[in-house]
C-alpha cells in the first residue's frame, strides 16, 4: 500500500512565542505548567502517522483532543509550530503561499462540521466556488458542479439557497463543493456531527457508497466511536493533543491501549447488553452429518449464499464443512462428510459479551453460538458483528 | 501650581499652522473639488420645480424601499417643507449630506477593510476613531476655518471627520463577523486574499456596512446643522438665524424639516440594508 500522507513529529502550540514554548515542552515541562507559566496552550504534541492511498482514516477524540487542529495543520489552515507533513513527495510544510494555494486548489477537498456554505450563493454557486477561483470558464464549471450535485443526489436543488435546505442537504452541498474539484484527498472535519442521528447514518452509508466508486484518500475527524468503527479502515485515537492508539476497528476494540481507550470503548458500544445472542444471525441452513453428503451440503450452501456450513448430528453441533472441501469431495465421489468435516470450531454461549467475540473470531471462519446442549443457535461473522455493535450502540444512545 | 504647563494646545496650533501654510495646495484642491461638487448637485436639484423634485424623491423612496408608506411619508413631508418656505435650504442640506457621506465612504470603507484584515492597522485606526467620536463636534469647526475658510467646504470637512467613524467601524465589524469556518472554507479551496474579500467577506458584511452608512448619513445630517455656525447655510442656517432673532416658530419649522429629511433618509437606508423595520 502506498503512503499518501505522512505526518512527522508534528507540534502546534498556541500563544505569542510558540517556538520558545516548544523548547520548554521538549525539555520536559508539562503542558499544564507551560500554560500556567507562559500562557501557551499545546494543541498537538509530537504527532506522527500516515494515511494510505485510498483509505478512510478516522481521527477520533473528544473535544479538545486536538483532532480539528490536526486536520487543519494538514492543509495548513493552521500553521504547525514544528514537524513535517508530506503529500506523496511534496513537503506541505515547506511550500510557499502561492504553491500552497495551488496544492489546496488541486489536491485537497474539505468538508466542515457546520457546512460553511456561503449563504449569499445558491447551491450551484457554492459548489462552483472552488472552480471559480481557479478561473475555470463558466460552461465547464457549471457542468462539473452539476455533476457533483448529481453525485450527492441533489439534482434539481441547484438554485436553492443554503437557508432553504435541510441540514443533511446542506452537508451534501458541502460534500459536492469538495468533490467538484476532484481532489485526491478529502479532509472531513466532523462532517456529520451536526446532523441528527438518522440523517447521519444515511450520510455515512452514502459516503461509503461514494468511496467505493471514487477511492479517495479520506481523513475523517469524529468524536463518535460508532462513526469511526463504521467508516474507518483505520482509526487514530487522540487525547490531549497526542495519539494514544492507532489501528483497525478490531484492534482498538479488542486491545484498548490504555484506560482511556478502554473507557471510550466501553462507554460507547459495549453497553454490556450486547451479547453473542443479540449480534448473531439465525443459522439458516445446517447440514446433517448422518444424511447429507457433499452434494447436499453444497446445495444448502448455495441456497443460503454462504461459503461454509455447520454440521449437526442428532441436534448437536459437530463441525463445519467448507464449500471448497465439499466440491473436492464431490469430485472424488465421496458420499458423506466424514473426511472433510472440520471439528475444530470455536463455540460460544449465547450470553458471551460481544466484546469478547473479537478475540475469538478468526480471519475467515464464523463463530458458532450454541446452547448448553451443544445445539446450534446462531452464527457470527465478522462484518455482521461490527455492524451490530455500531448499530446497537446507536440505538442505545438514542433511547 | 504653574510649575510647568504641558503645551498641548500650542503644539496642536503649531501643527495646524504648519498644515495651513505648507499644505495649502491640498486644501485648495479639496476646496475646489468639493465646492464644484456641491454647486453641481444643488444646481441639478434646483433645476426642477419643487413639486417635480418632490415627486422624483417619492418615486425614488418607493423603488428603493419597496414600501408605499415610505413613499407617502416622503411625499407629504417634503410638501410640508415646501409649504413652510424651506425648500431651498432643504435642498442645500441634502446636497451637503450626500457629498459628505460620499467622501466619508470613499475614505471610510477602505479604512474599515484595512482594519479588518490587518491587526496593525486595526490597532492604529481604532484609537483614532475613539478620539474622533468623543471629541466635541464643535471642535472640528475651528481648524476647518483656517483650512477652508467660512462656508460649505469647511462644513463638509468637519462633517466628514465627525460622521466617518461608524462607516469604518461597521465595515470592519461586518468583515470580522464572517464565521471562521467560512473563512477556513474559502482558504481551504485556495482563495487569494482578494478573492476571499470580494466573494465572501464583503457580500456577507453588506448588511452591516449598510447600517454603518446609515449611521454616517444620520451623523452627517446632525453635523451639517451644527456646521451652520461656520456658514454652511441650509436648514442649519435657518435654525441659526432663528436663534439669533429669537424666533421660536421659525426655528421649530426648520427643526421639523430636518427631522423629516432625517426620517426619509433613514427609512430608505434601512430598507437598502435588508433589515426589518424595528418593531
Amino acid at each position: 500500500m502506498k503512503e499518501k500522507i505522512v505526518v512527522k513529529d508534528l507540534y502546534k502550540i498556541f500563544g505569542p512565542r510558540p517556538k520558545h514554548a516548544l523548547t520548554m515542552l521538549k525539555s520536559g515541562v508539562s503542558k499544564d505548567e507551560l500554560m500556567e507559566k507562559t500562557g501557551h496552550g499545546v494543541g498537538i504534541a509530537d504527532v506522527s502517522f500516515h494515511v494510505n492511498e485510498g483509505e478512510i482514516l478516522v481521527v477520533m477524540g473528544l473535544s479538545g483532543s486536538g483532532k480539528s487542529t490536526l486536520v487543519r495543520c494538514i492543509n495548513r489552515l493552521i500553521e504547525p509550530t514544528a514537524g513535517k507533513i508530506f503529500l506523496e513527495d511534496i513537503e506541505i510544510t515547506a511550500l510557499t503561499k502561492k504553491e500552497l494555494r495551488e496544492v489546496r486548489q488541486r489536491r485537497f477537498g474539505m468538508v466542515f462540521q457546520h457546512f460553511a456554505l456561503f449563504p449569499h450563493r445558491s447551491a450551484l454557486k457554492n459548489v462552483e466556488y472552488g472552480l471559480e477561483i481557479q478561473k475555470v470558464d463558466l460552461a465547464q464549471r457549471r457542468e462539473k458542479a452539476m455533476q457533483a450535485l448529481e453525485q450527492v443526489g441533489l439534482k434539481g436543488w441547484e438554485n436553492s439557497y443554503p437557508s432553504q435546505l435541510s441540514g443533511g442537504m446542506q452537508q451534501r452541498v458541502g460534500l459536492a463543493r469538495a468533490l467538484a474539484l476532484d481532489p485526491d484527498i478529502m479532509l472531513m472535519d466532523e462532517a456529520f456531527s451536526a446532523l441528527d442521528p438518522l440523517i447521519r447514518r444515511d450520510m455515512q452509508d452514502e459516503l461509503l457508497t461514494l468511496q467505493d466508486k471514487m477511492h479517495k484518500t479520506i481523513i475523517f475527524i469524529s468524536h463518535d466511536l460508532d462513526e469511526a468503527l463504521k467508516l474507518g479502515d483505520r482509526i487514530v485515537l487522540m487525547m490531549d493533543g497526542m495519539i494514544i492508539q492507532e489501528g483497525t476497528a478490531e484492534e482498538i476494540l479488542a486491545h484498548p491501549a490504555n484506560e482511556y481507550v478502554q473507557k471510550f470503548v466501553e462507554d460507547v458500544n459495549l453497553s454490556k447488553v450486547l451479547t453473542a445472542e443479540t449480534v448473531m444471525k439465525k443459522p439458516g441452513e445446517v447440514a446433517s452429518y448422518a444424511y447429507d453428503g457433499p452434494k447436499a451440503a453444497l446445495w444448502k450452501m448455495k441456497q443460503a449464499g454462504i461459503s461454509s456450513i455447520f454440521v449437526q448430528h442428532k441436534n448437536k453441533l459437530v463441525g463445519i464443512v467448507s464449500a471448497d472441501d465439499a466440491s473436492e469431495a464431490l469430485k472424488k465421489g465421496e458420499m458423506n462428510l466424514k473426511n472433510i468435516i472440520n471439528t475444530d470450531i470455536t463455540k460460544v454461549l449465547p450470553a458471551t459479551p460481544a466484546l469478547e467475540l473479537f478475540t475469538l473470531l478468526g480471519e475467515n471462519s464464523p463463530l458458532a453460538v450454541v446452547d448448553e446442549d451443544d445445539r446450534l443457535k446462531g452464527v457470527i461473522i465478522r462484518g455482521a458483528l461490527l455492524a451490530a455493535l455500531s448499530e446497537g450502540a446507536q440505538n442505545n444512545g438514542s433511547v | 501650581m504653574d510649575l510647568f504647563r504641558i503645551p498641548v494646545g500650542r503644539v496642536i496650533e503649531l501643527g495646524l499652522d504648519l498644515i495651513t501654510e505648507h499644505l495649502s495646495f491640498a486644501t485648495k484642491a479639496f476646496s475646489g473639488i468639493t465646492e464644484s461638487g456641491i454647486r453641481i448637485l444643488v444646481d441639478a436639484m434646483m433645476f426642477f420645480p419643487p413639486w417635480a423634485l418632490i415627486a422624483i424623491f417619492s418615486v425614488l423612496a418607493w423603488t428603493l424601499s419597496r414600501k408605499k408608506s415610505v413613499a407617502l411619508f416622503t411625499l407629504m413631508g417634503f410638501f410640508l417643507i415646501w409649504n413652510m418656505g424651506l425648500w431651498s435650504p432643504t435642498v442645500s442640506t441634502i446636497a451637503l449630506v450626500l457629498i459628505a457621506t460620499l467622501i466619508a465612504m470613499i475614505i471610510g470603507l477602505p479604512m474599515g477593510i484595512l482594519a479588518a484584515l490587518s491587526r496593525g492597522a486595526y490597532r492604529v485606526i481604532m484609537p483614532i476613531l475613539d478620539v474622533m467620536q468623543t471629541l466635541p463636534a464643535f471642535v472640528y469647526l475651528i481648524p476647518a476655518i483656517p483650512f477652508f475658510g467660512l462656508g460649505a467646504v469647511g462644513a463638509i470637512f468637519a462633517t466628514v471627520i465627525f460622521s466617518m467613524p461608524p462607516a469604518i467601524r461597521l465595515t470592519c465589524l461586518g468583515i470580522k463577523q464572517v464565521p471562521v469556518e467560512m473563512i477556513d472554507a474559502a482558504d481551504a479551496f485556495g482563495s487569494t486574499t482578494a478573492q476571499k474579500l470580494f466573494k465572501l467577506q464583503l457580500p456577507m458584511a453588506t448588511p452591516t456596512i449598510m447600517a454603518g452608512i446609515n449611521q454616517t448619513i444620520m451623523l452627517a445630517l446632525s453635523m451639517v446643522v451644527i456646521a451652520a455656525m461656520i456658514g454652511a447655510g441650509g436648514l442649519g442656517g435657518e435654525v441659526w438665524k432663528a436663534i439669533q432673532r429669537l424666533e421660536a416658530g421659525r426655528g421649530f419649522e426648520a427643526g421639523i424639516a430636518i427631522v423629516i429629511v432625517a426620517m426619509v433618509l433613514d427609512r430608505i437606508m434601512q430598507r437598502l440594508g435588508g433589515k426589518k423595520e424595528p418593531v
